[in-house]
This record gives structure tokens, C-alpha cells and sequence, in this order.
């Protein structure tokens, strides 16, 4: 009884310990990036990591999603007739919520993991050390990019999973079921307000900066974690435990955003 | 001509105390490193040399102590002076500690992009001098994963002396190596100690290149130097322990599998 208090004990303070390191990084990034020398090219690469090479992942899992969204609410605005408000359902879902979300759980699963196994690898084999000795600050080298290519590639990433999501309900809706183009359209235009849109970007940006840093400290500090003297091992573990916890970072805040916005 | 007084010490290490949780890896260890000439550290397997370079290197906290590295005290340092320090020194470490993502020629370019202004036609030429230093000219090309043992060691010292740096620190040089690539190792320090003037720490296991190449030797034993000296006077050093190190006899091993047998059992009971 009293281990299992105990370990209790330990989680919750490891677990203060993990999330104010990772918010000192973003601290530590922030500063490093005001500072020159600023790259441009570094910044660049990761974008095409994070973001272009994300990219047909996101087009094939946004046309799916919206396709699926298309038949669900399809089948039950039938039941009421209101099949005019399909668009309006679709984009409205896509916009504020599904978007978003999919899309980061997207980029946590294919670049977050590759950017904790990256760090991690390079902390345990003395690469990040030889940065620091080479008078190179890795927090600007390798993780200010990541941090601000994730800023960048996320909305945008989402902006192209909205789009096609909204084509796969397009799809559905009126090429498979036949509702008619202009109610489709005109229901959707009507529905979604500046403020929508607003909010999807919100959360874009935030879940952006919050999986890439999370991936970031897991791999960075990951020596100073049991994880660190267990070698390969160690690095498979922070790499999972980077897409549980950036998983449930991007659905947590999620839920805290909109409950802040509305 | 400046030739640098022997008396000078490179770097200033008093009553050093280094704790690994409750572990005292590194107990009241004091060492100088005179400026210009080549310093060897030896010692056991675990006694703690890893830990006293990363001290020294400000990668590791110590408990206690200081350590002064040019007139710069470590302990305490500004960023910005760690920052002017470090470009001062060059660092191979025991595992190369190549970025695996770029190739040989890059990884020793790396600090030239990083603090220098040069352009594309000088950062080349530097490194192709270094890289025919260390004989590495024909594999520039070569990705980290590519490289066998004795070239990760040789693209990392290349590397470590790209800026031409006063200090430079050599993490085991030449275990794993063969004895002839082993030897052109130990010519290449001797060779940056004359023409370069530097001040070399070089951490080592082995006997032969340490006598070879050291000025000065520091031998440490469970975290606390046991024997400082030219390598005349730690040859005729009275400590059994340095004795032993030297004689490196088989029965530190069975002494150790011996240890290791009882912890062993004494676990499982
Ligand atoms: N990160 C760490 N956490 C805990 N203990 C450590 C850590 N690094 C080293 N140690 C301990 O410190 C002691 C000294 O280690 P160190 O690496 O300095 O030895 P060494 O003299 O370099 O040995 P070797 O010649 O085998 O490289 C060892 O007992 C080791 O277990
Ligand atoms: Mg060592």
C-alpha cells in the first residue's frame, strides 16, 4: 500500500520534473531564436521533413476522413431531410475540430517518433556533447528548426487536410448521393464563420509548437531519464512514450482550446 | 619566438569531487596540465577519466571544486566566456561522436561554417589539409556508418583540431585500434604537439602509446589520483596500484570476476 503511494509519489514528481523541462526548452528555443545567427536552411529542411514529406499521408487520411464524415452524416440528416446541411456538418466538424487534430496525431505518428529516435540517438552517442563542445548550441541547432518547422508545417499541413476533406465530402454528398451542388455549397458557405476558421488555426499552431517540442525533450533530455543509460533500448522507449504523451497533449488541449474559444 | 614557460599550466584542477546520485565517482582530485606539452591520463576501467574529461569539458557539473581552463574558471562561467573557451578546444571523444547525418568531409567542416566567415574555396582547402593529416583524404565522401573503428577515431581528431584549437582532448585514441594504425595515431599527436604547439590531454589504456607520447602522466585509481609525473617517475612509482596498472597482470581480472561472482550470488540469495 504504502510502495504503491509511494510510486505514485514518484510518477507525479517525474512527471512535474518531464513537463517543466519541456517547458525550459521552449523557453531556451524562444531565446536561441531571437538570436543570430538565424537558419534559414536548417529551418527549411525540417519543413520538407515534417511537413512535405507528411504531405500524401495527410491528403489520402483527410479525403478518407471526409469521405466517411460525408456517409455518416448523410445517413442521418436523411432520417430528419435535411440533407442541405450536409456541407455545413462536414465543413463545420472538419474546420473546428477534425482537421486539426487528425492532422497533428498524423505528424506526431510519422515525424514526431523520427524526431524523438533522432535526438535520443544523438544524445546517447555523445553527438548532442559534441555539439556543445564545438561551441554550437544544440537548442539552436537541433531543436529550435524542429520546434519552428512544426509552427509552420502544422496549419499548413491542416489547411490541405481541410480542403480535401471537405472535396471527400463533396464526393460523398453530391456525386454518391446525389444532394444537390448548390445547397451543398451554399449550406457550407453560410455555416462557416471567420471564427471557425479561427479557431482551427489556434489549435494548429499550438499543437505544432506542443508535439515537436514534446518530441524535442523526449529524445533531447532523454539522459536524464532511466531511459538513458539502457542505449537502443532506452531510445525505442522515450520514442514511444513521446507519441503517448504528444498524443494526448494534442487531444487534452484540444478540449482546453475550445473550451477557452466558445 | 615565444616558447611557453614550462611552469604554465594549461589547465588547473583543485579538490575535485564528483557524485554520480550517491555515488562518489570522483573524490578530491587535484591536477595541473602544463600548457604546450602532451598530458596523459590513465587509470582502470571505471576509475573515473571519462568523468573527469566531461568536467573538465563543462558538460558535467561537479559536486564540489574548480577547474581552470586558460585563466577561465569553469565553475560558475558565463555562457558567453564558456562559449569563447570552448572554441578553444577541440574534443575527440571515445566514440567519435560523428553527426551521422552528415559525411566525413562535412562533420569536420561543421565548426568552420558554424564560427567563421570563409568562403566555400578556403573551408575546403582547411579541410583537406586536415583530412590528409589524419589520412583520411581518400574517404571524404563517406557517410559515419560507412567508417570502420581506427576511421571514426582519425575523422574526429580531424575535426577536433579543424579550428586549431590550444587544447585538444583525445578519449581513448587507440582502443580497438590495430598497433600500426595505432602508432600513426600516436605520430599525429606528437607531430600537433611540435608544429601546433598544443596542449594535449590524451586519455588512454594503452601502455605502449602512453610512454610513447607523454610528457606527463596522471594516473587516477577509484577517483583519486594515485600518481602524477614524467613517465620516468611513474615507472619508478613505489604505489602498487600504478605498479599493477603497469604490470597490468591478470589478476585484476580474476580479482574482479571474483567480485562479481559474490555480488552476483549475494543478489540472488
Ligand atoms: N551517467 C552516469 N550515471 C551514473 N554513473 C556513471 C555515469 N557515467 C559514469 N558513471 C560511473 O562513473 C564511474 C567512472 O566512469 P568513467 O566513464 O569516468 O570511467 P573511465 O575511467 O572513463 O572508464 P573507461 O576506461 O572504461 O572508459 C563508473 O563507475 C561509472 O559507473
Ligand atoms: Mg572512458
Amino acid at each position: 500500500m504504502l510502495k504503491k503511494l509511494e510510486n505514485i509519489g514518484t510518477y507525479t514528481l517525474t512527471g512535474l520534473e518531464q513537463t517543466g523541462r519541456t517547458f525550459n526548452l521552449l523557453l531556451l528555443v524562444l531565446w536561441e531564436l531571437a538570436r543570430p545567427p538565424y537558419r534559414f536552411y536548417t529551418i527549411v529542411r525540417q519543413i520538407y521533413f515534417i511537413g512535405a514529406r507528411s504531405l500524401s499521408l495527410i491528403v489520402i487520411s483527410g479525403v478518407t476522413i471526409g469521405m466517411v464524415l460525408g456517409l455518416q452524416f448523410y445517413s442521418i440528416l436523411e432520417r430528419f431531410g435535411s440533407v442541405n446541411l450536409l456541407g455545413a456538418g462536414v465543413a463545420l466538424s472538419v474546420i473546428r475540430e477534425l482537421g486539426p487534430v487528425m492532422t497533428a496525431l498524423m505528424v506526431v505518428g510519422r515525424a514526431g517518433s523520427a524526431i524523438t529516435a533522432e535526438l535520443g540517438i544523438m544524445r546517447i552517442t555523445e553527438q548532442v556533447d559534441a555539439l556543445e563542445c564545438m561551441a554550437i548550441s544544440p537548442n539552436k541547432y537541433l531543436v529550435a528548426p524542429k520546434v519552428i518547422a512544426g509552427l509552420i508545417s502544422v496549419p499548413l499541413l491542416t489547411a490541405v487536410f481541410d480542403s480535401v476533406a471537405l472535396f471527400g465530402g463533396y464526393f460523398v454528398g453530391v456525386v454518391m448521393f446525389g444532394v444537390a451542388e448548390g445547397s451543398y455549397m451554399n449550406g457550407m458557405i453560410d455555416a462557416v464563420e471567420w471564427e471557425d476558421v479561427r479557431l482551427g488555426l489556434v489549435k494548429s499552431v499550438i499543437f505544432g509548437v506542443l508535439i515537436t517540442l514534446i518530441c524535442c525533450a523526449k529524445g533531447f533530455y532523454m539522459h536524464l531519464t532511466k531511459a538513458g543509460s539502457q542505449g537502443a533500448e532506452g531510445v525505442s522507449f522515450v520514442t514511444t512514450d513521446a507519441v503517448v504523451l504528444s498524443s494526448i497533449a494534442v487531444l487534452f488541449s484540444d478540449f482546453l482550446i475550445g473550451a477557452i474559444f466558445s | 619566438m615565444t616558447e611557453i614557460p614550462a611552469v604554465e599550466n594549461a589547465i588547473t584542477i583543485r579538490d575535485l569531487v564528483v557524485d554520480y546520485g550517491t555515488r562518489r565517482i570522483l573524490d578530491g582530485i587535484n591536477l595541473d596540465i602544463p600548457a604546450g606539452q602532451i598530458m596523459v591520463i590513465m587509470g582502470g576501467s571505471g576509475a573515473g577519466k571519462s568523468t573527469l574529461l566531461r568536467c573538465i569539458l563543462g558538460l558535467k557539473k561537479p559536486t564540489s571544486g574548480s577547474i581552470n581552463i586558460l585563466g577561465t574558471e569553469v565553475n560558475g562561467v558565463r555562457a558567453r566566456d564558456m562559449h569563447a573557451l570552448r572554441k578553444q578546444m577541440g574534443v575527440a571523444f571515445q566514440g567519435g561522436a560523428l553527426f551521422s547525418s552528415m559525411s566525413v568531409a562535412e562533420n569536420i567542416q561543421l565548426p568552420l561554417r558554424e564560427h567563421t566567415r570563409l568562403d566555400e574555396t578556403t573551408i575546403e582547402i582547411m579541410t583537406r589539409i586536415k583530412l590528409d593529416m589524419v589520412n583520411m583524404l581518400p574517404h571524404e565522401h563517406l557517410m559515419p556508418a560507412e567508417l570502420s573503428g581506427g576511421m571514426t577515431k582519425r575523422t574526429a581528431l580531424a575535426r577536433a583540431i579543424i579550428m586549431d584549437p590550444k587544447l585538444l582532448f583525445f578519449d581513448e585514441p587507440s582502443s580497438g585500434l590495430d598497433p600500426s594504425t595505432s602508432a600513426e595515431l600516436d605520430e599525429l599527436i606528437i607531430m600537433l604537439k611540435n608544429s601546433m604547439r598544443m596542449t594535449i590531454i590524451v586519455i588512454t589504456h594503452e601502455l605502449d602509446s602512453v610512454f610513447k607520447i607523454a610528457d606527463h602522466i596522471a594516473v587516477i585509481g577509484e577517483g583519486r589520483i594515485l600518481e602524477t609525473g614524467t613517465p620516468e617517475q611513474i615507472r619508478a612509482s613505489t604505489n602498487l596500484e600504478v605498479q599493477d596498472l603497469l604490470h597490468r597482470k591478470a589478476r585484476e581480472t580474476v580479482v574482479d570476476a571474483d567480485a562479481h561472482l559474490r555480488r552476483l550470488v549475494g543478489e540472488e540469495e
